[in-house]
């Protein structure tokens, strides 16, 4: 059963239409429905690439957001084998919110970490909605630098709305987890690879993010701040969520053109929740492409480029 | 009581021919409520001369303070481009830009300069709250990024002012990247072995705090500065939850093991000289050996309005408090 979006109310129409009518043959064998049906399909299909073709930023946050999206733990589960969740910041807790250990892909051993916001009711709330608390990002450094001491590239998935906003997580040095995890990831002397497949909120986005290459799936965010939340800071109206989303240039297509995104991941027609075999399918080829680009870097070549990546962020901007 | 005729009568003469409004002659101590003399709260640093209560300070007036006579020479800022995101809320973004530079006299939202600090030559930055919240875009990144390159280059410590809401949503992304873009800043410093001081002041919360201002060798506060991720009232709001008294202020983040100190503002610069000299492999400061400066009035509280409130935090007066 789809979650239809509300700009896909139109959408859920048609097929809701369709279904009917087959249900209504299923009951009565004399009916000749199919001709009907099909047309209905081929109605919604049009309909579905003309609103998947044209998806406005605020369509892509919900599209970002879709509670069946494919999730990290989806993504490990079928693109690594071998996978070895390593738990805990050997400090304070373990962090649910973050997933990671070692696993191949491809064969070739690699360390993981993602965000995991889950997928029911008990399974959100384990994993704390996808947003992270120290301990999450703690856990982080002590992978990044598990993978630095014994070579092992590193493949972060981002998926969060952000970094957890409680008074725990505010006790125990939520900004410092932060920045010391951006600071490892400019630190450590293997690959390291980004890819945002769903939300990528903030500052708990960054804190995975700073890699060598970032790649975005067609219909993910990556924002300073959310749309929601920065409408309500500059037009005073959580509502404005719209013409936030636009200005802020969060699609993964903006992002390509500002020199953040290295590269966009298609999307199955729809969205990766229609097709989830795809759309892990997609990643897993640019995850692979990406590591080939990578190979036989030096730990001191890989350092001083990613540096300076991030260094060139400053004079950047959209064409005039 | 001959020095009030004799000394404070001109300079309150001094200050009506400067441009000054009456009403600016006094300045209402937003948490005690005293009425403090304004050139009196000037020479304490804006902190209140009566509760402690530190105000803000611009970054300039913090550097004439810090720096030794107030000389110092301010460092280039690459210019970034403006308004990558051709960005409009309510407002264009070159407007809110035009009416912080208006409203600040000063070109964004930080300061860099070189310069002395009782004989110890330091790289400062100072991020000014007033101008659009402090916020971090790309203007702040290219400051630090200049301070970081310019300590190394000479081979001094870079002593950072943080104060900030966090980044600067108007340019997006851009913003954002800062903060790993800082972080390598901080990275040129950590490896050229050269002292990084981060003094938190009020407010420094969202990116900035997750950023460089996170990552100091020293992590010295003001008292009672906010510092924070994610601010009260969000996490009021999310959570539902009444937060403590004190929750993420200095003192609270000092028990929390975030900060290495608290120091008030007037007693910071000579916690700064012996920090960074000790930690440059420098003698002692030595007091004293600096051209003499102002000398009595500085010792003496000029007229306040409520005499009977005895200050708790006198100024400073060691020699090497620069003349002004
Ligand atoms: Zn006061």
């Amino acid at each position: 059963m789809t979650n239809y979006l509300d700009f896909e109310r139109p959408l859920a129409e048609i097929e809701g239409k369709a279904e009917e009518l087959r249900a209504m043959a299923r009951a009565n064998e004399e009916m000749d429905i199919e001709t009907e049906a099909a047309a209905l399909d081929k109605k919604a299909r049009e309909l579905l690439v003309d609103l998947y073709s044209k998806l406005t930023p605020w369509r892509k946050c919900q599209v970002a957001r879709h509670p069946q999206r494919p999730h990290c733990r989806d993504y490990i589960a079928a693109l690594f084998t071998e996978y070895t969740p390593l738990a805990g910041d050997r400090n304070f807790a373990d962090d649910h919110a973050v997933m990671g250990g070692l696993a191949r892909f491809e064969d070739q051993p690699v360390v993981v970490i993602g965000h995991e916001k889950g997928h029911d009711t008990k399974s959100r709330i384990l994993h704390n909605f996808g947003m992270a608390r120290p301990e999450g990002y703690r856990k982080a450094v002590r992978l990044m630098e598990l993978a630095d001491k014994f070579g092992l590239p590193v493949i972060t998935l981002v998926d969060t709305a952000g970094a957890y906003p409680g008074k725990g997580a505010e006790e125990r040095g939520q900004s410092e987890a932060i920045a010391r995890s951006t600071e490892k990831c400019l630190q450590i002397g293997v690959p390291l690879i980004s890819i945002i497949i769903g939300e990528g909120g903030s500052g708990g986005a960054v804190a995975f993010a700073t890699a060598d290459r970032v790649a975005m799936l067609e219909h993910s965010i990556y924002s300073v701040i959310s749309p929601e939340g920065c409408a309500s800071i500059l037009w005073k109206d959580a509502e404005k969520m719209r013409e936030a989303a636009e200005a802020l240039r969060l699609t993964a297509q903006d992002l390509a053109e500002l020199g953040v995104n290295d590269r966009v991941i298609p999307e199955p027609m729809g969205g990766a929740h229609r097709d989830p075999q795809a759309a892990i399918k997609a990643v897993g080829a640019a995850l692979g492409g990406m590591l080939a680009e990578l190979e036989g870097k030096s730990a001191k070549k890989l350092i001083k480029d990613r540096r300076k990546k991030f260094l060139d962020l400053g004079s950047k901007g959209l064409a005039a | 009581m001959n020095w009030i005729t004799n000394y404070v009568r001109p300079r309150i003469n001094s200050i009506f021919s400067r441009r000054d409004t009456p009403e600016n002659l006094w300045t209402k101590c937003d948490d005690c409520g005293t009425m403090l003399f304004h050139r009196e709260l000037s020479e304490n640093l804006n902190v209140c001369t009566s509760c402690g209560h530190h105000m803000a300070i611009t970054p300039r007036n913090r550097f004439e303070a810090l720096f030794d006579g107030g000389i110092f020479t301010e460092i280039d800022v690459p210019e970034p481009t403006t308004d990558p995101l051709h960005f409009r809320d309510q407002k264009r973004y070159p407007d809110r830009l035009k009416a912080a530079q208006r409203s600040t006299g000063e070109k964004e939202a930080m300061l860099v300069a070189e310069g002395e600090m009782g004989r110890t030559p330091i790289v400062a930055a100072a991020q000014d709250f007033s101008f659009m919240g402090g916020s971090m875009g790309m203007y702040v990144g290219n400051a630090i990024v200049a301070a970081a390159e310019r300590a190394v280059r000479l081979k001094r410590p870079l002593i950072l002012f943080s104060a900030a809401g966090g980044a600067r949503m108007q340019e997006g992304i851009l913003s954002l990247m800062q903060m790993p873009r800082t972080t390598v800043a901080v990275q040129m410093l950590k490896e050229a072995n050269l002292p990084y001081i981060v003094v938190l002041t009020h407010p420094t919360t969202g990116g900035v705090t997750a950023s460089y201002a996170m990552l100091g060798d020293v992590q010295i506060a003001e008292p009672n500065a906010l510092i924070c991720f994610a601010g009260p009232r969000v996490i009021e709001q999310t959570l539902g939850e009444k937060l403590p008294d004190g929750f993420q202020r200095a003192e609270y983040l000092l028990d929390h093991g975030m900060l290495d100190r608290v120091t008030p503002r007037t007693e910071m610069r000579d916690e700064l000289i012996t920090i960074t000299r000790m930690l440059m492999g420098q003698p002692p400061a030595v007091a004293g050996d600096l051209p003499a400066p102002d000398p009595a009035p500085e010792a003496q509280p000029p007229e306040q309005p409520d005499k009977a409130a005895a200050p708790k935090t006198a100024p400073k007066t060691t020699p090497e408090t620069p003349a002004k």
